[in-house]
């Protein structure tokens, strides 16, 4: 096999991996813009998430329990949203931001004692003969669960939304609250199910970074996934499917970069670390320019407060 | 029936746009006390030497002084937008530009300055802040793309721009490869105002944007149509506003702003391009922004409080070792407070079950 063959397998399992963080924090805030909420504190559930899975897994030597507990943190950073903005009525752009900065600070106040610390990672699928294919046998079958995990969950989140009754209401609530509401559904509680739900996908993406992909707490260390997945809900048109492939796009971006980097070309690596904010800049604008789509496929309540009485 | 629910106010309560700030303030303090107990330090101890004992002496409010004016300067512009519904949350990163451009005029004029630089360096900041907002507002106004995502991510690119400037070209050349520009010389440093302290003619800038804010958002044309658009967009379209003419003017404002203040730290406090020129102001300027009601004056206000957790959090960390990510903490948990209470403003706290309605 030539030595360009034998580094694709490499680098695709690089992307696959890349791209899951991504891949769970986007696919929970689909469903929570699905049900009319714009969430704009991905980040800070995930730096959450990432924090809290890593502190529980050290402690107790358990990597599952890490991972719940990261789910949990994350899905306790979206009730928290959910009591300002569905409860409260506070402003969803603005509770968002705030969630984020405290998120920021709370986890780095966590995280204080556990840094630089090693972990040793998730353990991987290893199945003897596939696993050793050549080229596709690492990227396909020698990853660790989470990242099947978060494949699964997109027919899983699109069998959800759009074959299931649950699903249809949450949607109706999404596109028009008050006829919901007239009909009898629970607004309020759909919709803080939604964003409890994408708390915790969103916590177990931030803890796949603190606890597999690079196993360490730092500070921040998502460094601005958390709205890269915010753009990728957009750029998907709030499509599941899409999403998955945004991601991977992504994930191809940032390994590219990496790549790039370590073949030793001369370009500053602070130039090539731009490359993934800039790509999420570009395909907001080409999925964007387009308004007669966006405004057809964004929920119609995105943002809206509702409140029943008016 | 829940026991307590929201019924809306006629009319927003005008009392309660002043109380509910304080009021966040208050359940903020309430929740450091409980944050330090749980930390297992002696929360009185701690809150003085958090919010007292860092403004008690003349250095100390100088200092403070010094830590509000980017927030006052970022602020400013941030509520123009924010009132008009524009969300520009990349103050960060016009900020850095700002700091790029006008530290970089200093450094390509080293050895041959004049009186002339420092005003040049205060239009290149602002210059190069704008720049760097008009990338967002460009976007937005021609494919619609959405600001909030496009500043942020150009926040990241900015900061690592600045990162690749110290490391290359921005170098000092004597500098043993720390990645950190030749000191400025006296020509690029702005004026010290006030003597035995660190406060700068960036100062200046700021009371002079927090009047020139005001005099735009209370008395003239263009801040009627930004409150008008914010407040009703569908009205703003009827009366003919042009809502892409606002969204160009409250970006390129703000970023401007930002990189004033930007360019105000490296040729004030830093004296030099270092890869941190700023501790966030530009995200913390958000809050000031909410806090202060998006008026200019409450911005005064608010970014002195903020200000406040930033030198604080440096004295509470050198005098009880309390973790410096506390700041952090009691930022966010003091725009959750403010953003929880502001229901107050529309609504009033009913308790019982719903009377019936005639």
């Amino acid at each position: 096999m030539s030595a360009e063959l034998a580094l694709i397998g490499p680098i695709l399992a690089a992307m696959f991996a890349a791209a899951t963080p991504l891949l769970f924090a986007a696919l929970g805030e689909t469903v929570v813009e699905k049900s009319g909420v714009l969430n704009l504190g991905v980040e800070g559930m995930m730096l959450m998430g990432a924090v809290c899975g890593f502190a529980i897994t050290v402690k107790t030597g358990s990597a599952p329990l890490g991972l719940l507990v990261a789910a949990g943190a994350g899905a306790a950073m979206g009730a928290l949203f959910g009591v300002l903005t569905l409860l409260l009525l506070a402003n969803q752009v603005a509770t968002g931001l705030a969630l984020t900065l405290f998120g920021v600070g709370l986890s780095a106040l966590i995280g204080q004692g556990f840094v630089g610390i090693p972990l040793e990672g998730l353990p991987k699928l290893n199945i003897p003969g596939l696993t050793d294919l050549p080229v596709i046998g690492q990227a396909l079958f020698g990853q660790d669960l989470l990242v099947y995990l978060g494949v699964l969950a997109v027919p899983l989140v699109h069998l959800f939304l759009y074959r299931t009754r649950a699903g249809l209401v949450l949607r109706a609530v999404g596109e028009n609250h008050h006829a919901a509401h007239a009909l009898g559904y629970k607004v309020i509680r759909i919709r803080f199910l939604a964003v409890m739900f994408g708390g915790a996908m969103s916590g177990l993406g931030g803890a796949f970074l603190s606890m597999d992909y690079t196993p360490m707490w730092a500070e921040n260390m998502t460094s601005g996934r958390g709205w890269i997945a915010l753009a990728l809900v957009v750029f998907a048109t709030w499509k599941p499917v899409r999403v998955m492939l945004g991601a991977w796009l992504f994930g191809g971006v940032t390994i590219a970069q990496l790549h790039v980097q370590g073949m030793g070309i001369a370009i500053p690596s602070q130039l090539l670390s731009m490359l993934p904010y800039l790509a999420t800049v570009l395909v907001l604008v080409l999925i964007s320019r387009d308004v007669a789509r966006i405004r057809l496929n964004a929920p119609a309540c995105l943002g809206k407060l509702f409140h029943p009485d008016s | 029936m829940s026991l307590i629910r929201l019924e809306p106010r006629g009319q927003a309560s005008k009392t309660m746009v002043y109380v509910t700030p304080l009021l966040a303030v208050a359940l903020t303090l309430l929740s450091g006390f409980v944050l330090f107990l749980l930390l297992g330090f002696d929360p009185v101890k701690a809150l003085h030497a958090f919010f007292i004992d860092p403004v008690s002496s003349r250095r100390g409010i100088g200092e403070l002084i010094v830590k509000a004016t980017p927030l006052v300067l970022c602020a400013v512009g941030l509520a123009i937008g924010f009132r008009a519904n524009v969300w520009n949350i990349g103050a960060e990163g016009q900020l850095t530009v700002g700091a790029i451009a006008g530290g970089g005029l200093a450094l390509a004029f080293y050895g041959e300055g004049g009186w002339w630089l420092l005003p040049l360096m205060v239009v290149a900041g602002a210059a190069g802040g704008a720049a760097w907002a008009a990338i967002p507002a460009f976007l937005r106004v021609r494919f619609n793309a959405s600001e909030i995502l496009t500043s942020l991510m150009l926040t990241y690119v900015a900061l690592l721009l600045l990162n690749y400037l110290v490391h290359g070209p921005y170098r000092d050349p004597d500098g043993f490869a720390f990645p950190e520009s030749r000191l400025f010389e006296a020509d690029a440093v702005m004026p010290v105002l006030w003597s035995g302290t660190r406060v700068h003619l960036g100062t200046a800038f700021a009371l002079l944007a927090v009047a020139a804010g005001w005099v735009l958002i209370a008395r003239t044309f263009v801040g009627f149509q930004i409150k008008v658009i914010g407040l009703t967009p569908a009205a703003a379209g009827y009366a003919g506003f042009d809502q892409k003419r606002i969204i160009w003017l409250s970006l390129l404002l703000s970023g401007a702003l930002a990189g004033v203040a930007g360019m105000g730290e490296v040729a004030g406090p830093i004296g030099q391009i270092t890869p941190s020129v700023s501790p966030g102001y530009g995200f913390t300027a958000i809050i000031v922004a909410f806090l202060g009601r998006l008026h200019p004056v409450g911005i005064l206000l608010a970014a002195l409080l903020m200000a406040l957790s930033f030198i604080g959090g440096e004295a509470a960390q050198i005098a009880m070792g309390l973790p410096k990510a506390i700041t952090g903490v009691f930022q966010g948990m003091l725009l959750f407070f403010l953003l929880a209470s502001d229901v107050l403003i529309r609504y009033r706290i009913r308790f019982g079950a719903r009377r019936a309605v005639a």
